[in-house]
């Protein structure tokens, strides 16, 4: 059987004008609908962008031990979460290493819904031996679309005809657009003022004419993974597979992160009963973590210098990366760790990346990226820089 | 009284740009403005209800990418959009379209002529070579080539290496630019008129000249160099418009404590003993300061602000000798809906792109020949865009604004401009897009019509100049303003230019106002 195509996929299929498409999660999603991804990365920053995330995993955790649950499996502290509240969440085995990241909606006192980048339907299953709990895979029958972008709330106001000003960041709240029931979460992977719109996959169609329809002009654009990649790396954003290993997919152990490494020390809460990986994680924090998970600035006069040298304007990326790139100390002798995305921002017109280094080397550090300039192997001098590179006020508001 | 390390008149993109970078390296820095509120020819201004219109310039691509990041612009709000397509209507109903697609637009150029799709690759890869040339000497302060000082001969032999080092062919090439007219320039790589005559329109925006005049090839590289990340050629718009650029400078000279006063004219520079004291203000005040830097154009900078006797004779006779000659009006639109234009019927993407009004070289040639007379274009050389379907906040949701840069419009108008004579400007222009776009003018809301004359009138640039001073030969690099006067020091010492008519010259570029700077700091910068 060939992949899957998603419940919007009778709309966003006739979009895409280079049938350039990815896999995610068995699905294809569009990479870029117009054959460049420029106008769909600055309608996140300049307008709303809509994107498909219908291939996130998604279950329904109920009953009376649903909270139980999930506080055993996470790392924040969900039975202190109130109804209408999403967190932002990692998981960890018993050594504390990462599984997965994802978010937890609080639909209400004994309804979670919880989202994945990989199934977690055994993991879930295995940790509730002996709780009163049901756990629904409900990736299939829900569909979900995120508008992202300084538009997307006058839009969605509309369209919801409801005042959503009153919904805070990371909250969520049930509404119909156009009588179809969705639930409106102000989240988002753009950090960006941005939301997400869950809905029954039978209602995904009519519920994406309807943003669009609404949207036209307020300049909302169907947008790709490209842009999204963009994006994510300039809000400091991670991603599974390519910023850290799950440690279920880890072979070795220097595959493997702890949250503290990948700078979600603020998810992993103090104050709750026990749950996977406590003991590793409270013994880590105490004598610190040996990486940590940063941005860095590559500095524009180096860049020129190296391409100068060969008689080149300098080449930017066109595209954000995502392969491992060795960064060295200032005299570019010893490795100090390796930048795993990158990319250059259209918006901040820097060259960024997101590097795994160890903890000891603060903002403006100096370093080194390694970098191929006609063939040969470069180093271009480089900054720690805290994240995120992009965090507008906006977000929040 | 408060004593100013710097105070700079003048609070367009230059002036910001030199004040934000004097208050970077921790100057005290006063800037003044005369009008109600910053950006000089690069304001968006509210005229209709709902409606922003960027009222003069109205493109980005010349900004010099070191100041954006220099002065960390895009956390101050600046956002440069993408305006990818250019398209031409033809008076026989067809078109000439160019795409952000390079396969797209050779196709499409195929369509007119295969000789010229494959001719337009190698064309691109010589203007690539020759702005790649040019780079260097827009971050260079120009060298005297007169003078023996250390500095000077460091510059010409600096120069003269970066020549030899581009190779017979390229220099040859460069050669023709500086001294061709486009249309003979682009004659030599292209046989399809409405490719030229749409390529030749970048050689005269903002001149006194047609596309066939010698020295208009030199403004076609001059808007080659745009650069947008790395890549030359490339033009965006900003979000909220022009205006925009100068707000996130504005704030960004803010942020490293500079002082904006808007509403604050300046009558006269204060000079004692052959050195700038401060200003006197329109209203009296005087203000002192270590050194004043005028960012207004060099007409006004030394005819107006000083007395003559506090400059040399033959200095003052340059500068009257300075050419201004304003070309170029305005028209500003509000529209209940978008326009659509005959030879590509429908609202779609043609409409987040650039429509230019040049369907044959004889058509722009002819447009200047009602100039030269002393007449405005019965039908002249028009280069649109649609700010609302780039950033939707410039108009009420679904409505749209239409800029519309037009050329000829000469200040020096038979009979003086009067508001008749601007309407009837203002007339032909719409009923020349009517021709174009059948309908159009039933959708207009508003209408905003700017000739040279409100140019000068609003902005100050004199004649009306966008480049606030013609980018002729004669008046560029160590030229502009004036031989001798080109490196942003002026005869009275502490008194400094900074504007576009200073090297290297106009557009938002703000590299003049950045390399004021450095000069002025390099001298001691006042403190």
């Amino acid at each position: 059987m060939s992949l899957r195509t998603t419940p919007f996929h009778p709309r966003t299929g006739p979009l895409s004008e280079g049938q350039a498409w990815r896999r995610w999660a068995g699905y294809v999603v569009a990479s870029a609908y117009e054959l460049s991804h420029d106008r769909e990365y600055h309608a996140i920053r300049n307008s709303a962008a809509l994107f498909d995330v219908s291939p996130l995993y998604k279950y329904l955790v109920t009953g009376r031990d649903a909270a139980r649950l999930l506080d055993h499996v996470v790392t924040r502290n969900v039975g202190k979460a109130k109804v209408g509240q999403v967190l932002y969440t990692p998981w960890c085995d018993n050594e504390g290493k990462q599984i997965d990241d994802g978010t937890i909606s609080v639909l209400g006192e004994q309804t979670f819904r919880m989202t994945s980048a990989d199934p977690t339907l055994r993991w879930l299953h295995l940790n509730s031996s002996g709780l009163d709990v049901t756990i629904q895979d409900v990736s299939e029958t829900t569909a979900a679309v995120s508008l992202q972008g300084p538009s997307s709330r006058e839009i969605l106001q509309l369209a919801a005809e409801r005042d959503l000003s009153a919904l805070k960041y990371f909250r969520l709240t049930s509404a119909k657009i156009r009588g179809i029931p969705v639930t409106i979460s102000r989240t988002g992977y753009t950090g960006d003022l941005g939301f997400e719109v869950w809905v029954d996959a039978s209602q995904a169609v009519p519920l994406w004419d309807a943003l669009i329809e609404t949207g036209t002009p307020y300049g909302i654009t169907p947008a790709g993974m490209l842009a999204l990649d963009v994006a994510r790396i300039e809000a400091g954003l991670l991603l599974i597979e390519v910023d850290y290993f799950s440690s279920r997919h880890a072979l070795i152990e220097a595959q493997k992160s702890s949250p503290l490494e990948l700078g979600l020390g603020w998810t992993v809460a103090t104050d709750k009963a026990r749950y996977n990986g406590q003991a590793a994680l409270d013994a880590e924090r105490t004598r610190g973590p040996a990486w940590q998970f940063t941005g860095l600035t590559v500095d524009w006069d180096s860049l020129e210098q190296l391409y100068a040298e060969v008689g080149l304007p300098p080449r930017l990326p066109s595209q954000a990366w995502r392969t491992s790139v060795p960064i060295y100390d200032r005299s570019g002798n010893k490795q100090l760790g390796y930048a795993t995305s990158g990319g250059w921002s259209p918006l901040l017109k820097r060259y960024m990346a997101l590097a795994h280094l160890g903890s000891e080397h603060a903002p403006g550090t100096e370093v080194r990226m390694e970098l191929t300039v006609e063939h040969r192997r470069k180093q271009a001098q480089a900054h720690v820089t805290p994240l995120p590179f992009f965090n507008p006020e906006r977000k929040r508001a | 009284m408060k004593r100013y390390d710097a105070i700079v008149i003048g609070g367009g993109h230059n002036g910001l740009v030199t004040a934000a970078y004097l208050a970077r390296a921790k100057k005290s820095v006063l800037v003044l403005e005369r009008r109600p509120r910053v950006g000089g020819a690069a304001v968006t201004e509210e005229i209709f209800p709902g409606f922003k219109f960027t009222m003069f310039s109205y493109v980005v691509s010349l900004l010099r990418p070191e100041i954006i990041r220099d002065l960390d612009l895009p956390r101050h709000g600046l956002h440069i959009l993408p305006l990818e397509s250019t398209v031409t209507p033809m008076e026989n109903g067809d078109y000439l379209a160019a795409w952000g697609d390079h396969d797209e637009t050779r196709r499409e150029l195929y369509r007119h002529s295969p000789r010229d799709a494959e001719a337009y690759d190698e064309y691109g890869r010589l203007m690539h070579f020759m702005a790649q040339a040019v780079k260097p000497i827009l971050g260079m302060v120009p060298p005297d080539p007169t003078s023996f000082a250390p500095g000077d001969l460091a510059g010409l032999l600096k120069l003269g290496k970066h020549f030899r080092a581009l190779g017979g062919e390229r220099l040859h090439a460069l050669v023709k630019l500086m001294t061709m007219s486009s249309a003979d320039f682009l004659d030599e790589w292209f046989e399809t008129d409405v490719l030229k005559a749409t390529k030749s329109a970048s050689g005269i925006i903002g001149t006194f000249l047609g596309p066939r005049s010698p020295g208009t090839a030199y403004v076609l590289l001059h808007h080659y160099m745009g650069e947008l990340d790395g890549v030359f050629r490339a033009w965006g718009f900003a979000k909220g418009g022009t205006g925009a650029v100068s707000e996130a400078i504005a704030s960004a000279a803010r942020s490293f404590g500079a002082e904006i006063r808007c509403d604050a004219g300046v009558s006269k520079v204060l000079v004692r003993n052959g050195r700038a004291t401060g200003v006197v203000l329109e209203n009296g005040d005087e203000l002192s300061a270590g050194i004043v830097v005028s960012s207004l154009d060099p007409r006004r900078t030394f005819l107006q602000l000083l007395a003559s006797n506090e400059l040399p004779a033959e200095f003052v006779a340059d500068i009257k000798r300075f050419k201004f000659r304003g070309s170029s009006g305005k028209v500003n639109l509000a529209l209940d809906s978008l326009p659509s234009f005959s030879c590509m019927p429908g609202i779609g993407r043609q409409h987040r792109g650039a429509f230019s009004i040049s369907p044959s070289l004889d058509y722009v040639e002819r447009a200047y020949d009602d100039a030269k007379y002393g007449e405005f274009s019965r039908r002249p050389y028009m280069d649109i865009v649609f700010p609302s379907m780039i950033d939707p906040g410039m108009a009420p949701p679904g409505k749209h604004v239409m800029s519309i840069f037009v050329q000829y419009a000469p200040y020096n108008l038979n009979g003086g401009w009067t508001d008749a004579k601007r309407e009837a400007f203002g007339d032909a222009v719409v009923n020349t897009v009517e021709s174009f776009a059948p309908g159009f003018k039933s959708k207009i809301l508003h209408r905003q019509v700017i000739t040279p004359l409100d140019i000068e009138r609003i902005t100050g640039l004199s004649e009306g100049n966008i480049f606030a001073g013609e980018l002729a030969l004669h008046q560029l690099f160590f030229l502009r303003p004036a031989p001798g006067w080109a490196k942003f020091a002026t005869p009275v010492r502490g008194f400094y230019q900074a504007g576009s008519g200073t090297h290297p010259g106009g557009g938002i570029m703000g590299a003049s106002g950045r390399l004021a700077a450095m000069r002025i700091l390099k001298d001691g910068g006042g403190a």
